[in-house]
Parts: structure tokens; C-alpha cells; sequence
């Protein structure tokens, strides 16, 4: 169980860019945007969303509705099945206190953790900057971090009169990345570019590393987020450096400590999931005419359209997405294997529903084939494993448990368990 | 999750009822467990917010923390909980049964019961934000001295925490872990993890019903936007949070009069049902019969038990930070030992178990359909039984396979398999008995377990039409070989610690009892100050202290 209530930190409150780099994207654009309703904000997304969508690639309802911006919070409130979520404010209140802690003095603590890392000496704090990136909007944000990058690279490589490059701390700047043919626009923690123009993703997080080591969930989450961050910059044509240096409070205290994470991996896996996304284009072209996930619309118009859009629910989704009792309950109703994870419905193969599983499970065994040399395995296609484990399975509890092992048999409850010997 | 399980989670489903996994306990269960039901501020680490605790399900003593930023207020807690756990913790120390000549252990151990994993976790975590902290007593010097008895409780839970990490042992249970080891629900192990909706699986009738219940639990809110079933903690809802405890935090703050009271009512309306919860779930699991085998791992956490008593009595120092390198292979290697001996002594214990065994082909029930004897061809001939065996299981054998069965005194029994060709010399198997090599027939060759004479001792060899359940996997596992002492560390693990000063006596050593042992004991007491690579991480010292260490 992830620390849900920590998702969704830091969310945007600007639009979306309106900057048109094409026919098509515009027309995508629009498209998305009557699909949310008139005249509503999309509901931008942060790369925590970013990573819980990558890790169910299969998703198609999440895929469309977080492309489109449209609030599903909200959206499973209408439809009756309101997520169970939310941030406790003491735990927003430490996140933010230990980010400005760690980020005071421009930067000169990441700096300094930084180079307790990597073995570099430290800068002049004269040689430190600290560039202020408020601009105008996301567009207007997202250039003036890449000037600002530019600017740090050029000050790292050539320093002044030959001298040791200067730093450059980056706080909260904005980058963009397309995922599924739409764009999206990042606010990492910070970024920092060191005397030799070499840039480092910091990502600073209020879970503590006790004696040298951190829950190892949350630092892939972190590190999965930082992949994201790593693959914007790629997108501008910027190098990471591939370990991000994950900044959390030391043991007990509020004292900022810090590891270089590895994150090579991640940045491979994000990189293939994001690809795998089916592109939003194709998801918009699938969806009947009319459809719309405006909130105003009557719940039950807005459970057809959610509907018309393949979820691929898993238990995780619990952890991440708004929208995941709403998919449960579909899913239940559905007999839907995956309800009890996805490892159960991968073990039943080509039994898709319950019922199918548990008929197979109960049903008796084929007569055995009459002995017919010319036909050694019998007139019918082979068994299917899956449904002989199944039946193989049953057996074995029925003859524990007495009775037919059927569901529901008297004596299987909690208070009875039938003679065992 | 085995097939088995996933049948079981599929049936429960459909009947809207858990389903059983076993037919016994397969847990020690005292008859005076503690139970603690914590609570943590969200986003700290090692604030309590509060806890729900004691032996009395009538009479649970509620702990709260009105303010959890305050230091002193979170001493007061600390100092308070300790004074209620200690006499719990310390009250099996001195009753003991000699074992051998030098070796004593406790007849029993104390045993604290929490609501999930995450509790657990918690509890690990407060015995570790405890046991480095000095008294004014201790070290006059110490800047914010702790209550007296707060690093001792600190040490108990920590022992206690790192002991939850051995498979099998009880000292401290995870009540959703035990009761989903007991039975299926049908829905996934990630819901399972709260207690409120598992329990809903768990009261349904025949009737059913136990899905719509168990969703209820987890989503039904009143018209405040409040869980009406919190849950199971220590972490609280987040509504609960930001709607009803931080104004109440507030008032407290503002020194409002009753504003203590108010959050401390608060914080005990949120653990009172969780309270309900965990002696409604020790009621279900007195319902089952007691596993045979239990008693024996029962006896390790005794032996565990005993041993941190030992370390305590030898004043040696709190455990480290981090192990070194060998204390940590071992570590290792008992929690693996104790793997497999947990799997092998539940499916003896408990026929639904071993189904799961005989499913999956490391076990198998079969029919004796025919025997002879043969000898062994040594010095002194030894009897070596042949039995043709008739089975439906599928084991996975190959010839030369070891199989083992259960003799009636308890011990095991080897024996080995035999490959098709393996046909008597004197031709006395009965044709009739199934040719070998046929599905389902089988050859087998006892090679123990059956006394010194000539003669197997009577009972010994299974009769022809007996029903035998045999097991591929050994009844009693071992470990691997023995690890290098800690000064023989080698340097591929960073060599032996570097330390001028010697390493105290490993007081507190392997010990071995008769089956059972001391655990993870090992000498987590015994590192030196400075360890291999990182001389903080194995010190003693108290954790660094600010004015203000938490935000």
C-alpha cells in the first residue's frame, strides 16, 4: 500500500499550454477539450500521475481521462463511488516545511549534498546562483527554464576567466513532456547544474531515511518521478545525469540528508511504458459520437460514457486513482478475476470471470476416451491446464473439507471447518 | 498466491463469505495477549498520535498525545506507555525451566497482538526512535533527557519488531496477517490489510453478504464526511485529519479549556472500534483447534525471548543501528531456515495445507498396494521394505528422490523412490499390484525409521491398503553451514570490524535447545562502536537532537 495520501503534492494551477504546434495537435486539443465540457480547466497532470499511468499502460479509461484533463475526483463523486483519499494537512505541512528547509540559501544545502555525493568541491557560495524563474503562465515558465538551463550550462563551462565554473540551482522550474500525444507540463523539486555544465535532478521527499536506508516503495515511486523529469529534459535536448540526488529528512529530525539514486532503470521503463500509452488520438476516435465527461451531465449519462472507455482494473489502482472504486465495483460485477489481483487472473488463463473459473473448477472430468489407437489424445482439443489445476484443486479441498467444496457449503465458514482428519 | 488460495479467495467471492485456508491455528495464541492499537501523526516519523492498549478487552487504557509536535507531550506518552508495556514485557522473565546445566529458558513469553503489518512496522519504528535515547541519569550532559524506562521500552520493541520478521514466530502478531493466513476473502490481499473489512468477510453467514459489508466498512461516511468504521491504522484518515483532529489540535494550541480532553475522546472514538476489531478476531481464532507444531516454534520465541532477557541482564549495549556483516547472514539464515520449517510443520499439521503441497507436487497421498522386504547390502544387513504405491496425486519425483512420512511416534521416515526397472530380484511383486512406471504407481524404498534389528520394529512399515501421505520436502529443515565468527569477517564483506576495543563476550550466543532455538539471537548485541564502513551506523550513541526536531 503506497502512501496514498501523499500523491499529488504539488499540483498545477495553470492551464495547459495554448501554444499550437500544429494542425493536428490543435484539433486533438479541441477535441479533448469537448470531451471535458465547455469552458472547463483541465485538471493538469503532475508526474505522480504520470508514473501511476505508466504503471498500468493497459489502462485506457485513465489514459483518455487524465489526457483530457478532466477531474476525476470529481467525476467518481458524481458517479457515486468517491475515491477514499485525500492528504492529511500535518502531512502537508511537514512536506513543505522540510522543502523550504532544504532548500533555503538558494540552493547551497542541495549543493553541499550534492557534492558530499559525488566527491566534488563544493563552490564558492559567491559562484552559486540561484536564477528566478516566475513567468507569465506554464508556457511562459517553460521557456524561461530553458533559458535559465542554457544560461547555467554556459556559466558551468566557461568559467569566469578560467577559473572553476559557477553553479546554478534551479527551483521549481517547469519542463514538458508529451505523453500519448498530449502535452504535459512538470514542475520538478529542482535541478542543480554544476561547474561543468553537468545537470543533477533533486527531488526532495518528507519520508526519512532511518540508519542509511528508506522504504524501499516509496524511493522507487520517487525514483519512477524523477525518470519522468529526466525524460523531459531529454525532450529538450538536456542530459541528466542518471542518478537523482533524493533529498529526505535524516533518521528523526528535520535535517535534510540525501542519496544518489540510480535511476537508469527507471528512466527505461518509464521511457517503454509511456510509449506503450495507446495515443490519445485513437482513444478519441473509438469513443462514440457525443460522448462528453462534462460534470454537469446526469450521472447516469456519465457512467455510459466512463463505461465506453476500457479500464483495466487491478488492486493497486486503489492506491492511485480516483476513479479505482468505481472500476472495482464494474469489475466485481463483472466477475472479473483481477478484483483479487493480477496475478489471479493471469493464473486462470483463458477463464475470464469467476463464474467460468469456479464452473470449471466443480465441473467432473471427461469421460474417459474410449481406447482408440488412431486418435492416442482423443477426438477433442487438448485440456485446458488451467481448468485441470482448477478442477485438481477443488477436488483436494473437497476431500479436506467434506461436503462438495462447492462455495457456500455449510461447515466452510469461519466458525466451522468440518472434521480435518 | 497459490491456485489453492486463489480458489479459495474465488469461492469466497461467490458465496459472499470467507473461506477457511486451514483447518487448525497455525500461530501461538496466549491466553493473555496484549493488545496495542497505535496511532501515528500523518507525515512524521516517530510521532505517536496515540494508542489503545492492555489485556482487558473491557477496560483498554487509552494514550493520546494532544499536541504531537511537542516534545515534552511526546515524552509524556512515551514515559506512560512504557509504564504500561514494560510490566507486560517483564512479566515472564524470572519463571524458567532449566534446559541443560548452563542453559535456562522462560516457561512463557508475553505476547503483543497489533492491527496489520504497517502496525508491526510501527512498532519496530518506535522501539527504534527509543533505545539510543539517555536518561538525565545516564548522561547528565544529554540535551532533552528521556523518562526513565523509555530506551528499555525502546529495546523491547525493537526486539520484539525485528523478532515479527522471523516466518512462524508470535511474539508479535499482525492480526490481518494471522487471520488471512486462517482464511480466504474474496477480495484482494491489498484490502485484506484492513482489519474492519476483513472482519466483514469473516462474520458473514451462510447467507452471504460479506462483500456489500466489507464495502460498507470501507466507504460508508456519516453526514461529517467521517468513516463511520475508522481504519486499522496508525495512520489516520486523512479526513478525520484536516476536518475533525487539526481544529482540535488548534483549540489545544489556543489553550482552550477541555481542548486535551477533546483529543484524546477523539483519538479514543478512532481506536475503540479498531479495539472491538482485534479481541472479535482472537475470538475467531480460539475457535480453531491448535496446530500440533505450534508448541515447538512457540518454543523458539521463548528462546528468543529468553535471550534478550540475557542481553538486558549483561547491560549490554542497545541493538545497532545496522548489523554487521555476519550477525546479518545469520540473521539471514534463520528466517530462511525457518521459512521452510514453517511450510513443512503447517502442511503436517493441517490436511488443507498439505493439499496445497499434493497440488503443487511436493507431496502425495498414496495407497500401499503391494510390499517386500530386501536388505541393504552392507556389513550387517539392514531391512530396506519395498512398497508399491498407488496414488492420484502427481508428484514430482525422479528416481533416487528422497519422500518422507510420518511415523506414529512423530519422527520422520525416509525413504527413497525407486525408478521403473528397480524390479525385486526374486520377482514377488504381485502383477496385479499396477505395473511401475504406469501413472500413479509407484515404488518406494524405506531407508530409516525403523529401529537396529534385522526386523523392522512393529509399526514401522506401512501395511498393504493403509493410506499414507508422503512428503518430498524434509519435515525438520536445517540450515546451511555455520558462519564465520564476527573477527573472522571476510573481506569481501568488509573484514572484521576495525576496532581497537574488543567485542564484548557473545553472551548471548546460539543457543540450542531441544527443537527449538534461539532464533535470530545471533549477537545483535555485540558490535563494537566503530563497524565497517559507516562507524555511525553500528555506534550506540543517542540520534543527533535539534531545538526542534520535528516541523
Amino acid at each position: 500500500m503506497g502512501d496514498v495520501r501523499l500523491r499529488r503534492v504539488k499540483q498545477l494551477s495553470h492551464q495547459r499550454g495554448t501554444e499550437s504546434t500544429g494542425a493536428d495537435q490543435s484539433a486533438l486539443r479541441d477535441r479533448l477539450a469537448a470531451l471535458r465540457g465547455p469552458g472547463r480547466q483541465p485538471r493538469p497532470l503532475d508526474s505522480r500521475a504520470l508514473t501511476a499511468l505508466a504503471a498500468n499502460p493497459g489502462c485506457s479509461r485513465r489514459a483518455l481521462l487524465d489526457s483530457a484533463g478532466v477531474d476525476k475526483a470529481a467525476l467518481a463523486e458524481v458517479l457515486g463511488a468517491p475515491a477514499n483519499f485525500g492528504q492529511s494537512q500535518f502531512a502537508f505541512a511537514r512536506g513543505h516545511a522540510f522543502e523550504a528547509g532544504a532548500t533555503r540559501d538558494g540552493g547551497a544545502e542541495l549543493v553541499r549534498l550534492l557534492c558530499a555525493h559525488t566527491g566534488q568541491a563544493p563552490p564558492d557560495p559567491q559562484l552559486l546562483e540561484c536564477p528566478d524563474l516566475t513567468a507569465e503562465g506554464p508556457e511562459g515558465r517553460i521557456e524561461r527554464t530553458r533559458e535559465a538551463l542554457a544560461l547555467a550550462q554556459a556559466r558551468g563551462q566557461t568559467g569566469a576567466e578560467g577559473g572553476p565554473g559557477g553553479w546554478s540551482v534551479l527551483l521549481h522550474p517547469m519542463v514538458r513532456l508529451t505523453v500519448a500525444g498530449a502535452p504535459v507540463c512538470l514542475e520538478p523539486d529542482a535541478l542543480v547544474v554544476d561547474g561543468d555544465g553537468g545537470v543533477t535532478i533533486v527531488e526532495i521527499k518528507s519520508f526519512p531515511i532511518l540508519d542509511g536506508s528508506a522504504a524501499p516503495t516509496k524511493v522507487g515511486a520517487a525514483t519512477r518521478q524523477a525518470a519522468v523529469y529526466g525524460l523531459a529534459l531529454e525532450a529538450m535536448e538536456v542530459r541528466a545525469a542518471e542518478s537523482v540526488l533524493l533529498v529526505c529528512p535524516k533518521d528523526f529530525s528535520n535535517l535534510p540528508t540525501a542519496a544518489l539514486v540510480d535511476m537508469r532503470k527507471q528512466l527505461a521503463a518509464v521511457r517503454r511504458q509511456l510509449r506503450r500509452l495507446t495515443r490519445v488520438e485513437e482513444l478519441t476516435a473509438a469513443l462514440p459520437a457525443g460522448t462528453s465527461f462534462d460534470l454537469d451531465l446526469p450521472p447516469d449519462r456519465l457512467a455510459g460514457a466512463v463505461d465506453s472507455v476500457p479500464a483495466a482494473y487491478a488492486p493497486e489502482c486503489l492506491a492511485g486513482c480516483d476513479l479505482a472504486f468505481h472500476c472495482r465495483s464494474q469489475a466485481r460485477t463483472g466477475n472479473d478475476p483481477a478484483v483479487l489481483g493480477r496475478g489471479t487472473r493471469a493464473e486462470l488463463g483463458a477463464l475470464t470471470t469467476v463464474k467460468a473459473a469456479l464452473d470449471a473448477a466443480h465441473s467432473d472430468p471427461p469421460p474417459p476416451e474410449p481406447s482408440d489407437p488412431t486418435h492416442p489424445a482423443g477426438p477433442s482439443d487438448p485440456p485446458d491446464p488451467a481448468v485441470l489445476a482448477l478442477r485438481r484443486a477443488a477436488r483436494l479441498r473437497a476431500e479436506v473439507l467434506g461436503g462438495d467444496g462447492a462455495a457456500g457449503a455449510d461447515g466452510a465458514g469461519p466458525a466451522g471447518g468440518g472434521p480435518c482428519r | 498466491m497459490p491456485l489453492m488460495h486463489s480458489l479459495a479467495r474465488m469461492e469466497a467471492m461467490a458465496a459472499g463469505r470467507a473461506q477457511p485456508l486451514t483447518t487448525v491455528l497455525h500461530r501461538h495464541l496466549s491466553r493473555q495477549p496484549l493488545v496495542l492499537v497505535p496511532l501515528t501523526t500523518a507525515g512524521e516519523v516517530g510521532a505517536p498520535l496515540g494508542a489503545m492498549l492492555g489485556t482487558d478487552r473491557d477496560h483498554p487504557l487509552l494514550l493520546t498525545v494532544p499536541q504531537p509536535k511537542d516534545r515534552d507531550l511526546r515524552f509524556t506518552f512515551l514515559s506512560d506507555l512504557a509504564e504500561a508495556l514494560l510490566p507486560h514485557l517483564e512479566s515472564a522473565l524470572e519463571e524458567t525451566e532449566q534446559v541443560r546445566e548452563d542453559a535456562e529458558v522462560c516457561t512463557d513469553a508475553p505476547q503483543l497482538l497489533v492491527p496489520n503489518a504497517p502496525g508491526a512496522e510501527f512498532v519496530r519504528l518506535l522501539g527504534r526512535s527509543m533505545r539510543f535515547r539517555r536518561t538525565a541519569e545516564e548522561d547528565p550532559q544529554t540535551p532533552y533527557p528521556s523518562p526513565a524506562r523509555v530506551p528499555l521500552l525502546g529495546r523491547w520493541l525493537t526486539h520484539y519488531g525485528e523478532r515479527a520478521r522471523v516466518p512462524g514466530s508470535s511474539l508479535l502478531l499482525s492480526m490481518t496477517e494471522v487471520l488471512t493466513r486462517h482464511w480466504a476473502t474474496g477480495q484482494s490481499s491489498l484490502e485484506d490489510q484492513h482489519l474492519g473489512a476483513l472482519l466483514a468477510w469473516l462474520r458473514a453467514g451462510p447467507e452471504g453478504g460479506g462483500d456489500t459489508a466489507a464495502l460498507e466498512v470501507e466507504t460508508a461516511r456519516d453526514e461529517h464526511g467521517q468513516l463511520r468504521t475508522p481504519p486499522s491504522g496508525p495512520s489516520t484518515d486523512p479526513a478525520f485529519d484536516n476536518r475533525v483532529l487539526a481544529p482540535a489540535v488548534d483549540r489545544y494550541d489556543a489553550d482552550l479549556p477541555g481542548s486535551a480532553e477533546r483529543v484524546h475522546q477523539l483519538l479514543g472514538g478512532q481506536l475503540r472500534p479498531v479495539w472491538d476489531a482485534m479481541w472479535e478476531s482472537v475470538d475467531l481464532l480460539r475457535r480453531l483447534p491448535e496446530g500440533e507444531r505450534i508448541a515447538s516454534r512457540w518454543e523458539s520465541d521463548r528462546w528468543s525471548y529468553t535471550a534478550h532477557r540475557d542481553r538486558l541482564r549483561a547491560g549490554e549495549p542497545p541493538q545497532p543501528r545496522r548489523d554487521d556483516a555476519v550477525t546479518a547472514a545469520r540473521k539471514l539464515s534463520v528466517r530462511e531456515r525457518d521459512q521452510a520449517r514453517l511450510q513443512a510443520q503447517e502442511a503436517l499439521d493441517d490436511p488443507l495445507v498439505m493439499a496445497e503441497r499434493r497440488l503443487a507436487g511436493e507431496a502425495f497421498v498414496a495407497e500401499v498396494t503391494d510390499s517386500w522386504m530386501t536388505y541393504s547390502q552392507g556389513r550387517r544387513p539392514m531391512p530396506r521394505p519395498v512398497l508399491a504405491l498407488s496414488t492420484e496425486d502427481t508428484p514430482q519425483w525422479a528416481p533416487g528422490a528422497r519422500a518422507y512420512r510420518v511415523l506414529p511416534s512423530g519422527a520422520a521416515q525416509p525413504a527413497e523412490f525407486l525408478a521403473p526397472e528397480d524390479e525385486p530380484a526374486d520377482g514377488s511383486a504381485d502383477e496385479s499390484a499396477g505395473a511401475p512406471g504406469a501413472p500413479g504407481e509407484l515404488r518406494l524404498r524405506l531407508t530409516g525409521g525403523m529401529g537396529r534389528a534385522k526386523e523392522p520394529a512393529p509399526g514401522s512399515v506401512p501395511e498393504v491398503g493403509d493410506r499414507v501421505c508422503w512428503t518430498l520436502f524434509e519435515h525438520a529443515p536445517r540450515g546451511g553451514p555455520s558462519l564465520p565468527e564476527p573477527e573472522d569477517t571476510p573481506w569481501t564483506h568488509g573484514g572484521p570490524p576495525q576496532s581497537g576495543t574488543p567485542l564484548p563476550e557473545p553472551r548471548t550466543a546460539e543457543r540450542h535447545g531441544t527443537g527449538g532455538q534461539s532464533g535470530e539471537a545471533g549477537r545483535t548485541g555485540g558490535t563494537g562502536p566503530p563497524g565497517v564502513t559507516d562507524p555511525v551506523a553500528h555506534s550506540t550513541l543517542p540520534d543527533p537532537v535539534t531545538a526542534e526536531d520535528l516541523l
